[in-house]
């Protein structure tokens, strides 16, 4: 499919998603309530067949946090990102989607690394390269005096 | 003396825990491994992780866009060709670029080279590691003639630099195009001495055969790219899927094997290295005349947007995730790390092998740890 099909056929499936038709791939935004529900059906339906999840990167969106998940489909070789977001920074918590890509455990302990944004049900939910003493450095309102210089 | 000697061996309730690393000639870096084993046995891996994080996605966000090809060169420090490359593809494609076809070709012809030294080094230490000492002489002495052709063009041996957005930092040098074809001319005769002393040797097959087996499913599950993916039967080559600069305009095989064990991942790597000379042979005798870099604007400020660019690496798929605010740094940028997603996998296959054959899947997942930490 290309991305206005897949874009089309998305949104057929539940009529409250707001897609974009991005320069490079179709770019749904869910809430988060909907994020492991439309995950599970973008993998298993036959049309899409996401199999593989090639990333989920943590942003800062200034008053949100947010995690943007680019998937594809190594049987039809399409793309899209879906994106969800939180305005919670004090207990940012999004579902957990390490039970339908494995990938994902390792993943989302990265984000909960570096942003604090915890997943529920999650396996092992740890910090991955920082101990429990530090802050969550990629949000934007981290500050460590000593070691980043700001110009 | 008797019965306690009896009471420990029976003993088959007890779970032992031991530490591997992070200072661990195995781990090709510090990289640490904690091991519940059972006698020799073992029954989980977890990475420890984090050991040289330096923040690199944290640095970029204060940076501008040609600083930061200087920080991916010291992720998969051998890889450091290919990592540039996918920043400046992104910002390129970003700006809308277009790119002379002389560019394009010595960015293939540079990655192809950067691929065979990256898997002659990993050569090595994979022999070394299962103890064929001879295989590390042999491996480095043959990654010094590649080193040597990077330094004559771009100045640096490991860490190039070479690529900046809209080009290259400087023309090839006029012995270039020699020195790659008496290297290729050369290679072609040493690889298969490769192949007489490990590929065939008994011992090694007994050592790899079998060991640390990842199914099709799992590969595509877990996410693991590059040769270690495709020895699984995932076909996962972006240079195929998504041909990125002169790879649509030359043949070549991607090499898929479906018995994803130990030794398979051994030979994809072997086979890539032939098809990396067979795409250097194709372009080396027709670089197109033109300039080497599109003159750029001194400041580069990409327009609002995320942009995604993947690139096929010597060990799994790189993409950069830049999203971009208008000024000159970027705002976020997400390095997705072929190691970092091949070490997750870890655990799942070497349950149930002993530490030695666990020594053997950790070196033919080809970890770099800088690329994992970031």
């Amino acid at each position: 499919m290309d991305k206005k099909e897949l874009g089309e056929f998305i949104k057929s499936t539940d009529q409250d998603l707001e897609i974009k038709e991005g320069i490079q791939f179709v770019e749904v935004t869910v809430p988060p309530s909907k994020l492991h529900s439309l995950a599970k059906k973008l993998r298993e339906t036959e049309q899409t067949q996401f199999d593989f999840l090639v990333c989920i990167s943590g942003v800062d969106y200034g008053q949100d946090l947010g995690t943007v998940y680019h998937l594809r489909s190594t049987k039809f070789n399409h793309m899209v990102v879906l994106k969800t977001r939180t305005s919670d920074r004090e207990h940012p918590l999004l579902d957990s989607i390490s039970d339908i890509w494995n990938t994902a455990d390792f993943l989302e302990r990265e984000v909960y690394d570096l942003l604090g944004i915890k997943f529920a049900n999650h396996p092992d939910l740890r910090r991955l390269f920082l101990d429990n003493s530090w802050g969550f450095p990629l949000r934007k309102d981290y500050v460590d005096d000593i070691n980043i210089v700001t110009k | 003396m008797e019965e306690q000697v009896k009471n420990i061996t029976t003993d088959e309730q007890q779970e032992y825990v031991i530490n591997m690393g992070p200072q661990h000639p195995s781990t090709h870096g510090v990289l640490r491994l904690v091991l519940s084993l059972k006698g020799e046995t073992v029954k989980s891996v977890q990475p420890h992780i984090g050991y040289i994080h330096r923040g690199i996605e944290k640095m970029c966000e204060s940076i501008t866009y040609p600083q930061i090809i200087h920080l991916t060169d010291r992720m998969d420090y051998l890889s450091a060709h290919i990592n540039n490359e996918a920043v400046c593809l992104n910002v390129e494609k970003a700006l809308q670029v277009e790119i002379p076809d002389r560019i394009k070709v010595i960015r293939t012809i540079m990655s192809e080279l950067t691929r065979i030294q990256s898997h002659q080094l990993w050569w090595a230490s994979f022999g070394m590691d299962l103890g064929g000492l001879t295989c590390f002489f042999y491996g480095l002495r043959d990654r010094e003639k590649i080193l040597d052709i990077f330094e004559e063009t771009c100045g640096g041996r490991m860490l190039v630099s070479y690529n900046c957005p809209g080009g290259v930092m400087y023309d090839i040098h006029p012995n270039f195009q020699q020195r790659v074809k008496d290297f290729i001319k050369y290679f072609r005769k040493i690889l298969p001495e490769y192949d007489q002393l490990l590929t065939g040797n008994v011992i090694f097959h007994e050592r790899s055969k079998g060991i640390g087996k990842l199914s099709l499913e799992d590969a595509i599950s877990y996410g693991v790219t590059g040769p270690s993916g495709r020895a699984s039967g995932f076909s996962c080559d972006v240079r195929k899927h998504e041909p990125y600069s002169a790879y649509d305009k030359v043949q070549f095989k991607e090499i898929l094997f479906t018995e994803g064990d130990t030794y398979f991942r051994y030979v994809a790597r072997i086979q890539e290295m032939w098809e990396s000379m067979n795409i250097i042979e194709q372009l080396i005798d027709n670089i197109p005349e033109g300039p080497y870099a599109v003159k750029m604007k001194p400041v580069i400020k990409l327009p609002e947007g995320e942009y995604y660019q993947r690139v096929e690496t010597a060990r799994g798929e790189l993409g950069v995730y830049i999203i971009s605010d208008g000024n000159k740094n970027p705002y976020r940028v997400k390095f997705r790390s072929p190691n970092f997603v091949n070490l997750s996998v870890l655990n799942h296959i070497s349950k149930g092998f002993k530490i030695a054959d666990l020594v053997a899947i950790g070196g033919s997942l080809d970890l770099v740890i800088p690329d994992i930490d970031r």
